[in-house]
Parts: C-alpha cells; structure tokens; sequence
C-alpha cells in the first residue's frame, strides 16, 4: 500500500470519527445543558426537596433556563439550600416563587420558577425566598388515610 | 603494529549464577578479520554482545577503539554503534520493508542525504553483495542465502569499522556459503574495516581469516594463525578441526557411572 | 498449605515486578515519543492498521448492540408506558458505558493482538536487536508509534460505536416499532448532558485506549522470544486488556457517575 492511500484512510477515519464525537455532543447530547453562556447562580431555602439531585433542570414556563449545581443541609435554619446557575439572558423578579415538580406522574424532579410581578430584578447571588416543598408521595398518602380514619370515627380519644 | 581496534581484558560474564565466560583476552587489530570459535554454546554470540555493547562484563574490559564499552552512556554507546555491523544469525531483516528500504534504514536514520544520494548509495551497496537486481523485492521473497546479502549490506550501508558477523555460514547451501565467506573478506578489505566472525565452520574459516581463537568453558583454548592451526597438535585444536566425535570436548554429559546407574535403575 | 502460601507469595512477587516492569517502559515511551513524533509517518501507519482496520468490526458490532438495546429496551419500557423514552436509554447506555467498554474489548483484540503479534515476530526473528545495534532505539522506532496509533484511535472508535448504536436504536425504534421520532430525539437530547455523560465517555475511551495500547506494546516487547512465547503474549494481551478495561470501567464510573 503506497503511502499516499493510507494518508488518505487515516484521514478518512480520523473525519469520521471527529464527525461521531460532534454527532454524540449535539445531536445525542445536548451541548446548550452545560453551555449556559455566562451563567450567574441564585439559591432557594426548601424545608423538603424530595428527590431533587444535582443537576436536575431549572424551568421556566417549561423552558430550560438553567440546571441545579449544588445542594446543601443549612445547619442553621434546619433547611435544605439548592445552588443553581441559570443563563444571564433571562431575569427574573425578586418576588419569583420557587417550587420542587415532578415531570409526568413518575419522572425526574425539576426546579420550576413562577416569575412574580415586581419591578427589580434577581441579581446573581440572590437567595429565592418564596419556596415550596416537594410534593411527597409518602406523606400525601398518610394524609389522606389520616383524613379518612378522621371522617370514620368522629373524636378520637387523644 | 597500532592498537588493536577491539582488546578484552580478562572479561568474565554471567547470567545470574551461570558464569558463561570466565576469562576471556583477546584482541582483534586492525585491518585484520579474526574467527572465533568454539563449541555450540560456548557464549561466542554472547562475546559479540559484549562487544556491541548490548551485555555488560561483569569484570574486565572491553576496549573498542580506545573506549571502554561498559561504561560508556546511552548516548555514547549508540554513536559507537554507528561505527560498528553487526549480522545476525538469519539477517533479522525488517519484514514489513522492501530490499531497498532494508539497506536504506541505516542511511535514513543517521543521515540528512537526498533522495537520490540515498538511492544511489542504497544501490552501490546492493551491488557490492550482487543484488542490485532485487532491491524492489520483499524479505519473505529471498533465499536463506539471499536474505544474508541483503543483510550484509545493510551492515555496511555507514561504511562501519568494525564488522561483526554472528554465524555467519549456518544453514547455507556450499555455494552460498562460499560467497559469504569470499564476500566477508573483500568487504573487510574493501572498506579498510576489521571483522570479527562468530562461528563453527572450520573449513570456512581458515581460507578467509587472518587470526583464529577458539574458546572453550569460558577460556580461550588455544589461537594462533590459520597455518599454524592447521598444523596444531594441541588435542582440542585437532579435535575441532577434524571433527572427532570424543576427545578433550568429551561425547558426554557429565554423569555418573554408566554400569551404576543402569544396574541402579533396574534394582 | 505452605507451598500454597509460597505460591501466593510468587504470584504477588511476580504481578508487583510485572507492574513496575511496565511503569518503567511506559515511561520510556514517552521518553522516546518526541524522537518518534518527528517521524510522524509512522505513527499515521500504525493509525492505519489499529484505527482504519478496526473500522468495520467495530461499526458493525455497534449497529447490532444499537439494534439489540432497541429492541430490548422497548420491551422493557413498554410495560410502564415509557417507551417516549427509548433514545434516553440507547443514548445513555452507549455513550456512559458500552460505547467505551465495548469497543475498548473489540479494540483490544483486533487491533492489541495484532500489535503484539508484530513486535513479538520482531523480537523472535531478532529485528529488534538488529535495530539496537543499527543505533536506532526500537522503543522510539517501533513501540512509540504504535502505542501512540492506539491511544488515539480508541477514543475515536468508541465515538464511532456509539453513534453507530444510537443510529441503530433508532432504526429499530422509530423505524421498524413506530416509535415518535421527535420524542425519540428530544427526550434523548434533554436527559444525556455534553459535559456529564458525552465527555465522561470519552474520558473513559482515552484511559482505556492507553491501558490497552500499553499492555499490547508491553506484551510484545517482553515476550519469549520463541512462537509459543508469542501466542502466549497474544492471549495475555486479550485477557489483561479485558480484565483492565472492566477493573478501571468500574473505577471511573464510581467517580464520575455518582451523583
């Protein structure tokens, strides 16, 4: 095999594979996830963030504005502070209410902001105030039992 | 005469406790090709190591063109290389590159010459071994003998000072092995060089060198000129130039006792 | 029961020297890789025969494992009326783990035995001490290129068996079962994260392609020079190179999956 035939099939290859590694980054993955331009972080205080991980979705209006960096237990409050970058493109008011949802009865958990009608932005380093707590199967169901043996017999002797 | 170009002083060497030789002086002067011979397995290959510096004495000398080869440096050792040929036993040619590109890897590798300068030296050399004919073949395409040639010019492609040849006539036909043989002295003579020839083929040997040594558990025997071989009488000499099956170099392995050992076995 | 203990003690002797064997000649490679580099023809060569030959092989086991996840993965996720899903679990399984693990063990006995034959061959035929004594290092001229072709190859190939799979998970998905095509890729692109799950891939291909370029190139190298020494260094080669890929597999994916 002359030279010149094998330069052309390694450069061949070599193409092909360039061309799967950018296939696997834009068409298989999404590069935009971590390629937030020039992402600022903000933080929110829940009393229960469920199964929120790392990483999970930050959405607005069901668009994906930014991802959860860090988790973490605040020894003060007794609650749980959850980091997250979102893009510098969106602003958000500073009464924005944060909530922990499920997508789809069984999915992941995502950060949803609901935007608020203030005139002030969030700067970045801002903490959300307004929160609210992941939805727990576990405890909607004792409820619900609780409520039901409440209405079976009135006055339990406690 | 000047200084010899190769000089062993008391060289002993040994794999772990296995003493291969024991002590070893010889010299080869310039200008001049010297065999050394002696039994199959005797360390003659490992003495051509010594010298091309790929094993290490592990006492004495061994001096190449006044420089002492154990202890020169990597760097050191490979330009000293440069200057010496070495044949291995079967050519050790590169398999995956042509005749040509075998007698041009030398030249590519420690020179900056042209294209063409390469080919025309590539082909000069090829010449002088008579296969300027079959510089486009393969490796896998050439005789026992052929493959020899082929190597023996790429041994010669920098013109070194000292050739070395590890067995050179083993498992050639009479024919090729005259042309070796007659090829190994007009090359050394060609060039100006010294050889040194590992070897077992007496025969060969004494018409083409100038000085013979022959080594024996890790000692030199006995040496002297072609002529003066031939007329030895020391009884090693004569065994090894007559080829007789039973003399100092015993037919035996040692062992015990041979009536012993067979009326031992069957008690 | 002491000649068991002596033989554990034999063997762990034995692995420890074969190790620090190996540190050291890993190091002469990239000791000798400048001078090899300067000549990079050769290193183009050895990309030709580990990288341009694995091709097939490895395009075609990654249509059929792509095929084969499709399939299977439908089944599974049909039963929870998830099968929406189907791209997030081709696209995760091939890029994290079987893109690199797979193809790593292909690479490894296509393109590694192939190397350790050749330099073996070398070593028996005593080309390798013909090269030394020429005053051209073999470390430089034969083993740099190779390793260096097999580094960069691998993660290349890894690359190539992934996309080849998810290609295949589609076909099998959207085409054949009727599965929503813009479901298929969209889930596929919001669950799988360039820099989490593609990059980690990749990572993984590099280290695996260096652990299997070094032990081919090492195996050759160090082998008895006789033809059994060799075929035993082609199956060493196999089996080390297998057992390495699944042993730092799984130390990767503890550090970099754990979240």
């Amino acid at each position: 095999m002359s030279r010149t035939t094998m330069d052309l099939w390694v450069g061949v290859f070599v193409a092909m594979g360039i061309a799967a590694l950018f296939f696997l980054a834009l068409k298989v993955g999404s590069i935009s996830g971590s390629d937030i331009r020039s992402p600022y972080t903000l933080s929110a205080r829940f009393d229960n963030i469920g199964g929120l991980k790392v990483r999970a979705p930050v959405k607005v209006a069901g668009v994906l504005v930014g991802r959860v960096s860090e988790i973490r237990y605040d020894n003060e409050r007794f609650q749980a502070e959850v980091v997250f970058t979102v893009d510098s493109r969106y602003k958000f008011p500073t009464d924005t209410f944060a909530n922990i949802l499920t997508s789809g009865l069984l999915g992941e958990q995502y950060l949803g902001l609901d935007p608020g009608g203030e005139e002030k932005t969030l700067a970045p380093g801002d903490v959300i105030r307004k929160t609210q707590s992941a939805v727990v199967l576990e405890k909607l169901i004792s409820q619900f039992m609780f409520n039901k043996a409440a209405e079976g017999e009135p006055a339990p002797a406690k | 005469m000047s200084e010899p170009l190769v000089r062993l002083e008391n060289v002993r060497f040994a794999y772990g406790e296995r003493a291969i030789l024991r002590d070893i002086s010889l010299s080869i002067p310039r200008g001049k090709v010297v065999a050394i011979m002696g039994g199959s397995g005797c360390g003659k290959t490992t003495l051509l190591r010594l010298i091309g510096g790929q094993e290490r004495a592990v006492a004495g000398r061994v001096m190449v063109d006044g420089e002492d080869v154990g202890r020169l440096g990597r760097e050191a050792l490979y330009a000293l290389r440069r200057r010496m040929g070495m044949l291995f036993q079967f050519g050790a040619l590169f398999t995956d590159m042509s005749v040509f590109d075998n007698v041009a890897f030398p030249l590519r590798e420690h020179t900056d010459l042209p294209a063409e300068l390469i080919n025309d030296l590539v082909l000069m050399k090829l010449h002088a071994v008579g296969l300027r004919g079959a510089a486009r073949l393969m490796p896998g395409e050439l005789s026992g003998g052929m493959a020899r040639r082929v190597a023996l010019a790429r041994t010669i492609a920098l013109d070194p000072m000292l050739l070395m040849y590890d067995e050179p006539f083993t498992g050639l036909d009479p024919i090729s092995l005259g042309v070796i043989g007659q090829l190994i002295r007009r090359l050394n003579d060609a060039l100006g060089a010294s050889s040194v020839i590992v070897t077992h083929d007496i025969q060969e040997s004494l018409q083409i060198v100038d000085y013979i040594y022959f080594i024996s558990e890790g000692r030199v025997a006995a040496e002297g000129t072609p002529e003066a071989i031939r007329n030895s009488t020391d009884p090693f000499v004569h065994q090894f130039v007559h080829a007789e099956a039973d003399g100092p170099v015993p037919f035996h392995y040692p062992a015990g006792d041979y009536a012993t050992a067979l009326v031992g076995g069957a008690a | 029961m002491v000649g068991a203990i002596r033989r554990l003690g034999a063997l762990v002797i034995n692995g420890v020297w074969q190790l620090g064997f190996m540190a050291r000649f890993f190091w002469l490679i990239l000791v000798y890789s400048g001078q090899s580099f300067t000549r990079i023809h050769l290193t183009v060569r050895e990309l030709y025969f580990s990288g341009v030959m694995s091709l097939l092989i490895i395009l075609v086991s990654g249509l059929f494992v792509g095929l084969v996840l499709g399939l299977q993965g439908y089944e599974t996720l049909q039963r929870y009326g998830a099968s929406d899903s189907l791209g997030t679990l081709v696209a995760l399984s091939l890029v994290r783990e079987l893109g690199p693990v797979v193809a790593g063990l292909l690479f490894a006995s296509r393109a590694g035995s192939a190397v350790t034959a050749e330099i073996g061959l070398m070593k028996v035929t005593e080309q390798l001490k013909a090269m030394d004594m020429m005053a051209v290092s073999p470390i430089a001229r034969v083993v740099a290129p190779r390793f260096w072709g097999g580094v960069v190859s691998m993660p290349l190939l890894a690359a190539l068996f992934s996309a080849m799979g998810v290609f295949g998970g589609w076909l099998i998905g959207v085409v054949v079962i009727g599965v929503d095509d813009g479901a298929f890729w969209a889930q596929m692109q919001d669950a799988v994260d360039f820099q989490y799950d593609v990059l980690n891939g990749v990572i993984k291909s590099c280290v695996f392609g260096v652990a299997v370029a070094l032990i081919a190139v090492f195996e050759g190298y160090d082998c008895v020079p006789t033809a059994e020494g060799v075929s035993r260094a082609i199956t060493r080669t196999v089996v080390s190179s297998a057992l390495a890929i699944l042993a730092l597999d799984f130390v990767m994916t503890s550090f970099m999956f754990r979240g």
